[in-house]
């Protein structure tokens, strides 16, 4: 309206003070190029693992340790593109995989019901909260002893080591974030009149799903240690490779550099999972809702 | 204004008791109260004056301790102090939100929402998510998702009350249109007397504890009514003058 001479006759209208006020309020949405977002991921996290490896190699030069006990990265660089040549890296890797996606499904469902039931019955509130806490500061390794002893050196035993150790955090997850649903929703949903599956469907789950996801992104990181503490007990011919298994290969075989080389595939398969799927889960949800800074 | 022969609401001696025993609070105490179709009533008083309550009750969320409330035009539409909106839906999906719970089909849906988006001036933020308006626009979405309802009574508890004053004066044009075009009986709850005389054609007063009808006005000017007419301010006067007297007297 600046262009208009300064003595107009014509009133302005609601709709155009109101447009023009929105226009002065409303929150400018900035999005980044993608390739500076991507550089901005990329480059902190390079360095930090570039500089943790040249810490590394300054301590094998100076011969902290004997070379047996720290071997330099070359030589554990080394042993590493040897097991993938020989094929027992992926095998380890996909093994391991396997026996934590099947376990962390497991617990995926049985910590989403108990979850819900605890969540939405009083009754089970104080009793099976507390235990679910206990259950979370057990360390998993404390199941592999009974796993053995009823389903012997199976497979069975390692998941169910990581369904025991993922659930619990999952169950917490549900009812956290059932706990923590906005007030504010809730009334809406009521004098909305919205009742049965349209209540779940429209209003709590959509509400519950940050706190829900990341109870899901603790339980991944409790299943990936607890099958690492089974792998590394359990070890039978039958079992078939693993990463804990390629591990307890190095301490057998006193190969320091194979102990380490499956210890950075531990690190880098838990990492890749958490990096690739649950943060951008987690970001974009957060995001949406504008609970995140950038 | 004369009572129509059926009162859109009719509160009968209504009392409300929270809690019990020695913890008991009167929140309203044998509120009788007729509001006419078509009626735009103000609601004001002191905080603790039991506005909310009333309004609470005449939604069906509660239910009186004594009395009797009846509401003669199917469930109401309710507007809060804050715009409730849902944090992950869009704008659009918020106004749409009535409409899917009672399973309007996909073309009435698209045709309602794109309507009430135009009346509320929203048409070009469809697509932002809440967290990128601002709190007048919030509550205007707020507005067109009640007005989705297609109720033919609204419910109003302050949804003025946190915003600027130009950005309510606003507001307030676009409620009394659309309460205009749409023949609405609205119940307006306020603690800013000035609100209530602009937008009412009746001004109730409340007092505090325990809340009762203090004294009610008709307003008869004609709309549309300036906040800075004399006239309004003249009966804010009154009105203020009046509810100091009913804060004094509880208050001690």
């Amino acid at each position: 309206m600046a262009g208009e001479p300064a003595g107009r006759v014509r009133p302005v209208t609601l709709a155009e003070l109101e447009e023009d006020l929105d226009a002065l309020q409303a929150i400018p949405t900035t999005s980044e190029r993608a390739w500076r977002r991507l550089i901005r991921a990329v480059v902190p996290r390079v360095s930090a693992v570039l500089a943790l490896v040249l810490l590394w190699q300054l301590l094998a030069v100076l011969h902290v340790k004997p070379s047996y006990a720290l071997p330099a990265p070359g030589d554990v660089w080394a042993s590493l593109v040897q097991q993938a040549r020989e094929g027992h890296l992926s095998e380890a890797i996909l093994n391991s995989l396997r026996r934590a996606l099947v376990g962390y499904a497991i617990a995926l469902v049985v910590g989403t019901l108990l979850g819900m039931a605890v969540a939405r019955l009083r009754v089970l509130r104080a009793g099976v909260g507390s235990l679910l806490a206990a259950l979370l500061s057990l360390p998993s390794v404390t199941w592999v002893p009974i796993g053995i002893l009823w389903f012997g050196l199976t497979d069975a035993t390692i998941t169910f080591v990581v369904v025991l150790g993922a659930f619990p955090s999952i169950a917490r997850g549900v009812i956290g974030a059932v706990d923590q649903i906005d007030p504010v929703v809730l009334r809406l949903a009521r004098s909305l009149g919205a009742r049965g599956p349209a209540l779940y469907w429209h209003f709590l789950l959509p509400a519950a799903l940050p706190g829900y996801l990341s109870g899901m992104q603790q339980a991944w990181s409790f299943s990936w240690r607890s099958l690492m503490a089974a792998e590394l007990i359990a070890i039978s011919p039958q079992l078939g490779l693993g990463l804990g298994q390629l591990l307890d290969s190095g301490r057998e075989l006193a190969d320091m550099p194979l102990a380490l080389a499956a210890m950075i595939g531990i690190l880098a398969v838990g990492l890749v999972i958490d990096e690739a799927i649950f943060r951008p889960l987690e970001r974009m949800v957060l995001r949406r809702r504008g609970l995140l800074a950038r | 204004m004369t009572v129509a022969l059926t009162p859109a609401i009719r509160l009968s001696e209504v009392s409300k008791v929270y809690g019990t025993g020695r913890d008991a609070v009167l929140a309203l105490d044998r509120v009788s109260l007729e509001v006419a179709r078509g009626e735009f009533l103000c609601i004001v008083g002191a905080s603790g004056c039991g506005k909310s309550t009333l309004l609470s009750l005449v939604a069906g969320l509660e239910r009186p301790t004594v009395g009797e409330v009846e509401v003669g035009l199917g469930r109401p539409a309710l507007m809060f102090q804050e715009p409730a909106l849902l944090p992950w839906l869009t704008t659009w999906r918020n106004v749409e939100l009535p409409l899917r719970l009672r399973r309007a089909p996909r073309q009435e849906r698209r045709r309602t929402v794109q309507r009430l988006l135009d009346t509320v001036n929203l048409a070009a933020f469809a697509s932002r998510r809440p967290h990128e308006l601002s709190g007048g626009m919030r509550q205007r979405a707020a507005l067109a998702r009640a007005l989705a309802q297609e109720a033919q009574l609204l419910l109003m508890d302050e949804p003025f009350a946190a915003l600027d004053a130009i950005t309510r004066d606003l507001l307030h044009d676009d409620l009394l249109a659309i309460w205009q075009a749409n023949q609405l009986t609205v119940v307006f709850v306020t603690h800013n007397v000035h609100e209530a005389v602009r937008l009412g054609d009746r001004v109730v007063l409340l007092t505090s504890r325990p809340g009762r009808v203090a004294c009610a006005w008709t307003v008869e000017m004609p709309r549309p009514r300036s906040l800075d007419s004399p006239e309004v301010a003249r009966m804010a006067a009154e009105i203020t003058q009046r509810l100091h007297e009913e804060i004094r007297r509880r208050g001690r």
